[in-house]
């Protein structure tokens, strides 16, 4: 029996090998961050596009046609200053009803976590060091004579201009640039989005909200009039999207 | 012993079954370096691996106008190797002399349409029911699959072909359209004046580069945002759009095909590589040159409910580009064609 004991226990290692692994360890975590969307409360989906029936800060009627929009960069952030960061990067795409949810592959420990946060857009780093096929498939980039790099979002559709015409809006986000001196001049506008103190206790899925008609608000009251397109260019719009942006983002519930 | 037995039968449990069955050359495609370098690889359906003898078996039946009901006309009439795959006429006669209402789309790079949407209007899911269409279309062939399969079926070559192919003895509608998508795909153009360039192989005149930054730059041309730039090498983002061409529609493009008003007059954003031999233009065909092209976006735009917002200064027309932006615009345009690809001999029929 004594010589027969290895070779048994070979056979079961053998048989359990042939079966698929089933631990759960409850000390890890899978978070999943669901991209919700709203107009001042009215619930936003690609089913709501294509028709006029917003209306901005400013009071111009609008419709949205296309949205899309990167996060990166998602870490949580414990008080002794430990950092995760979680890999990887998502383009919401809400036209296409694509990327609304958002799984990283990286697992978080359990705990109390006092910030959790992720980027809008791509901090400088990724933004300028790194090459995305599915981005560049997508031609989400931005040209080479604003930089280069990605866009952060676009947000396109119509609105009721001063004259009563229907006009198209092309409200795209990418770091702000200064073409008119003899070198290109930027300044950040990626933005940290700080969903507050979350204690983790299972795997989590965290429900973010955008409520588009920030983008137009607070502190800057929006002129489609003025500002429709060819904003890429535009240090100035730039700017005021980043400050408009920091009210767009935020929690609406962790479950678990 | 009896040990020794179990711990046998279960390794062998735990190993794939082996089944004798016929498998044709393997013979993946080649991803330029470029494709290879920014985008996402090609789409290749796993039921329809790309063979040396699917390719050239649909190779064959491409120039074959056996598909057609008289034996007249081939999937290369209409798209000729020399065009790019596309058609010189504004809309292509079938073999009873009737003529559609859409110009014929070039065939380039098609396994990079990541959303499998083919047509003008986006009608049809997959490269291979792509092919169903034409073989049966009273405008185009005008023939029933019973009849082409019949007479292929009795080809004193072709059953051997599907053979070798696919190991099929019978050959059905199914097996020949997988055999003229796998010809397709592996038509790729990448060796442009302009994909020599990024390649650091060539250099660019002063006009083509400005050109390019005509391409680029949002408040010029602006055609970044629907046809892609240096790091997306096909030249378009495949979705559907309404560039202004009309302030009505008289064809709804992916309006009929969808049934949602917000998408009629539009139509897929077509690659802009090998412009040179594609003329006429637009899916109706209706700009029979470059120039005319060009001046639609800089002073010819139409509103209409569904015109896409990247349309910008509709109520000027367009974009305005001075007569030096348009010549170097077309400029740069014309050095995304690309001479060895529609001079390769494997896509043509020798």
């Amino acid at each position: 029996m004594r010589n027969r004991l290895p070779i048994l226990v070979f056979s079961i290692i053998t048989l359990l090998s042939c079966g698929s692994d089933n631990d759960d360890n409850v000390s890890q975590a899978n978070v999943t961050f669901n991209f919700n969307h709203n107009w001042d409360g009215s619930v936003v989906t690609n089913a709501n596009f294509n028709t006029v029936q917003y209306t901005n800060a400013n009071g111009e009627e609008l419709s949205i046609t296309k949205l899309r929009y990167l996060i990166s960069s998602i870490t949580f952030q414990k008080s002794d200053g430990e950092i995760i960061v979680l890999d990887g990067y998502n383009l919401v795409d809400v036209t296409n009803n694509a990327n609304l949810s958002f799984t990283p592959t990286t697992t978080i420990p359990t705990g109390t976590f006092s910030k959790v946060l992720f980027t809008f857009g791509f901090n400088n780093d990724a933004n300028y060091n790194g090459n995305y096929p599915d981005l560049n498939a997508a031609s989400w980039n931005v040209p080479a004579m604003l930089g280069g790099g990605y866009h952060f979002m676009q947000l396109e559709g119509k609105f009721i201009d001063n004259a009563t015409t229907e006009t198209g809006y092309a409200y795209h986000a990418i770091r702000a640039v200064d073409t008119t001196g003899a070198t290109l001049s930027f300044e950040d506008t990626f933005f940290e989005v700080d969903l507050g103190e979350v204690t983790i206790t299972n795997n989590a899925t965290f429900e973010i909200n955008m409520n588009i008609a920030e983008w137009f608000k607070n502190p800057n009251t929006w002129d489609l009039n003025v500002l429709n397109n060819m904003l890429m260019p535009n240090f100035n719009a730039q700017v005021m999207m980043f400050e408009n942006g920091q009210n767009v983002f935020s929690l609406n519930a962790v479950n678990q | 012993m009896s040990y020794y037995m179990l711990l046998f039968f279960i390794c062998v449990s735990c190993s794939n079954e082996s089944v004798d069955t016929y498998v044709p050359t393997s013979s993946p495609l080649q991803i330029p370096q470029l494709f290879q370098d920014n985008i996402l690889d090609p789409v290749v359906p796993i039921n329809n691996p790309q063979t040396v003898e699917g390719i050239a078996l649909g190779k064959k039946l491409f120039f074959d106008p056996i598909l057609s009901a008289d034996n007249t006309q081939a999937c290369a009439d209409c798209h000729a190797p020399g065009n790019a795959f596309s058609d010189t006429d504004r809309f292509s006669d079938g073999i009873d002399g009737f003529f559609g209402k859409r110009n014929t789309m070039p065939l380039f790079n098609l396994a990079w349409n990541y959303d499998e949407k083919f047509f003008w209007d986006g009608r049809v899911f997959s490269l291979e029911h792509q092919a169903f269409q034409p073989v049966t279309d009273p405008l185009e062939m005008h023939n029933t699959w019973e009849q082409v399969e019949q007479k292929l079926q009795q080809h004193s070559e072709y059953p051997k072909l599907f053979e070798q192919a696919f190991g099929a003895s019978t050959i059905d509608s199914t097996l020949i359209t997988k055999a003229i998508a796998q010809f397709e795909r592996i038509l790729i153009s990448s060796n442009s004046k302009f994909d020599k360039y990024l390649l650091n192989e060539t250099t660019l005149t002063p006009q083509e580069l400005n050109g390019f930054n005509v391409f680029m730059d949002e408040t010029k041309g602006d055609c970044f945002h629907c046809h892609g730039s240096d790091k997306n090498p096909l030249w378009t983002d495949n979705i559907f759009h309404n560039n202004g061409l009309d302030a009505t529609f008289a064809d709804l493009g992916l309006g009929k095909v969808t049934g949602d008003p917000a998408d009629n007059g539009k139509f897929k954003t077509p690659s802009l590589r090998n412009l040179a031999f594609t003329a006429p233009y637009m899916h109706d065909g209706r700009f029979t040159t470059l120039d005319e092209v060009i001046d639609h976006y800089s002073e010819g735009l139409q509103n209409s409910p569904t015109i896409d917002p990247l349309m910008k200064k509709v109520a000027q027309g367009g974009v305005q580009l001075s007569a030096q932006d348009k010549a170097d615009l077309k400029a740069f345009l014309l050095a995304l064609s690309d001479d060895e690809f529609i001079n390769n001999p494997a896509f043509s029929n020798q």
